[in-house]
């Protein structure tokens, strides 16, 4: 079964703007999905209809085979939604914001009691149960955020933007906790613009630009169609002339440092090979950006020449 | 349909706004306290005994169910329109709003708030009115009835205002400009059967007389319109605005983009 299906989607706000243009998408159930576009392109709009946020012009939505015109209240109970900005209220302390989510999911106290400890402790603010949710950190605020939207077990998992502003630690640490909710069968869509997060969870992608999908495949697919790769080469010392080597561009960065792009069939051994031959000495290396951060911004660059 | 699950959703939302009110008591239900202690003082006690009988009651006791019932209408209406905007505001009506619990349990929720900030005002004002008369309540189960519909009618037309603002300022402007007239005007302080008649018949048109009238009856025992007449209307009233209520939440006016 999938975990979501959305027909020919459209959304058009009352000023005119067409945020969602007739958009296709599936994604599996158990799948971990990243929704990828630009700001401004259909994500949040696409999600708020999704979660009921939003009034959809046309199309349909299905969630585990309950359809959202249909039977909007099963919808809603397989969602849970971590949205992009916090929206809990922010004179209510930790505790009773999460035990009041599960209230409304028709939750009885007692249990919604239990499961609100379960949730916190999961995303280690338990010690925060008592605080007003205006006192929290950032990182604190967006894991209050993931503890309220899996008080009722969702199915399905929506992140808009989890991690958006969170320190690298609690970051990984959300990661983590991501990869060990979706390996326990929780389905997960996430839009981030940290693509590198994108990339070590997702399987799936969709990219949305101007609220048209222009690429929706594997993760695994996605990243063969990547046909260089970009480096950064600290050289031990300047070098007076830049060499020509096939398959390969470079750019000098500054005197011993250049940018170098490296065509897949090329390969990383045969520049190696060349600048040894021409007696050029490389003491380090790195990426210059992840693989996926270099085929999104194709992809949208392509997109827009179209 | 109503499902058990349905029950749990509306105790919670009427939990939080009983939580709400209750825990910033000295803006919800002190000032309501003070200010018509200041009526019973000012009206009642100095003006009042050089004014004389009303309709055969002193003029104090013919002002008490106004009173009471002005801090009811104002405190009902404030408390949904300022708690609903505020969650609007926040963005926390989003919470509601992905749950799986129909507009009426939402709505239900807010105005079950509503009510109890209103009769919780009522009854402490009722108790305040006692240090300054020999209040005796006629109709006591009538009183509560009363209070319960006021708090109902006034919170529906508060979820409304709410739901329709935009600003602070929003929910500002009706309770200045349109609530506090309608009280005043309502028969708190005289009998419309001293205004001219025209002026009589444009007071029929305003909801707050035939709520302070049939209130008047349930303490005093004695009121200007017939109790069906009155309640006919009240009743007519709270299923208008509720029916506006469920519509807007239908439609998502004002809280679904």
């Amino acid at each position: 079964m999938n975990a979501l299906e959305i027909k020919q989607l459209t959304k058009c706000y009352s000023n005119g703007f067409v945020a969602v243009k007739g958009i296709d998408l599936t994604v599996k159930a158990g799948d971990f999905f990243a929704l990828l576009g630009a700001n401004g392109a259909g994500k949040s709009t696409t999600i708020g209809i999704v979660a009921s946020l939003v009034n959809k012009t046309s199309g349909s939505v299905t969630v585990f085979g309950h359809d959202l015109d249909k039977n909007p209240e099963g919808v809603k109970r397989c969602i849970g939604l971590v949205p992009q900005e916090f929206n809990f209220n922010q004179f209510e302390n930790v505790f009773d914001i999460v035990v009041s989510q599960a209230g409304y999911y028709g939750i009885p106290r007692k249990k919604a009691i239990e499961r609100a400890e379960i949730c916190l402790k999961q995303l280690e603010i338990w010690d925060k149960r008592n605080e007003p949710s205006r006192e929290l950190s950032g990182g604190m605020k967006r894991r209050l955020m993931i503890a309220r939207a899996l008080v009722h077990e969702p199915r399905l998992l929506i992140l808009d933007e989890p991690t958006a502003g969170v320190d690298i630690e609690i970051r990984r640490s959300m990661w983590a906790f991501f990869k060990k909710i979706n390996a326990a069968g929780t389905t997960i869509i996430l839009t981030t613009h940290y693509l590198e997060e994108a990339e070590s969870l997702c399987r799936h992608i969709a990219i949305i630009n101007k609220g048209e999908v222009i690429e929706n495949t594997d993760m695994k697919g996605l990243l063969s169609k990547s046909d260089e790769e970009v480096f950064v080469l600290n050289l031990d010392e300047s070098v007076d002339s830049i060499p020509v080597i096939s398959g390969c561009s470079i750019t000098v960065v500054d005197d011993t440092t250049w940018q170098v792009s490296v065509l897949k069939k090329t390969g990383i051994h045969a520049l190696f090979v060349d600048l040894a031959a021409l007696g050029i000495k490389v003491v380090g290396i790195r990426n210059e950006s992840n693989r996926l951060e270099q085929l999104f911004l194709k992809l949208l660059a392509n997109k827009q020449e179209h | 349909m109503f499902r058990k699950e349905y029950l749990i959703a509306l105790q919670t939302i009427t939990y939080k706004e009983i939580k709400r009110f209750t825990r910033i008591w000295v803006q919800t239900l002190l000032p309501s306290i003070i200010t018509t202690t200041l009526y019973f003082l000012i009206f009642g006690t100095l003006i009042g005994s050089r004014i004389g009988k009303m309709k055969g009651y002193d003029y104090m006791d013919f002002i008490v169910p106004g009173l009471i019932l002005m801090a009811v209408i104002s405190n009902a209406y404030s408390n949904v329109v300022s708690s609903f905007y505020g969650s609007k505001f926040q963005h926390n009506i989003e919470e509601m709003l992905v749950a799986p619990m129909p507009g009426w349990v939402i709505l239900t929720g807010y105005i079950s708030g509503g009510v109890m900030r209103g009769l919780i005002v009522g009854v402490l004002v009722t108790l305040v009115s006692m240090f300054f008369t020999d209040l005796r309540i006629a109709h006591p189960v009538m009183m509560v009835v009363v209070f319960i519909l006021t708090g109902i009618l006034f919170s529906s037309a508060g979820f409304i205002n709410a739901v329709y603002a935009k600003s602070f300022d929003d929910i500002s402007i009706v309770p200045t400009f349109v609530l506090t007239p309608l009280i005043y005007l309502g028969g708190v302080f005289y009998s419309i059967d001293m205004l001219p008649e025209f002026w009589q018949n444009v007071s029929l048109l305003n909801p707050v007389l035939y709520m302070i009238d049939v209130f008047r009856y349930s303490i005093l025992g004695n009121s200007d319109i017939p109790l069906l007449y009155g309640f006919s209307v009240i009743a007519l009233f709270i299923i208008s605005l509720i029916v506006i209520s469920l519509r807007l939440l239908s439609k998502g006016i004002g809280i679904r983009d």
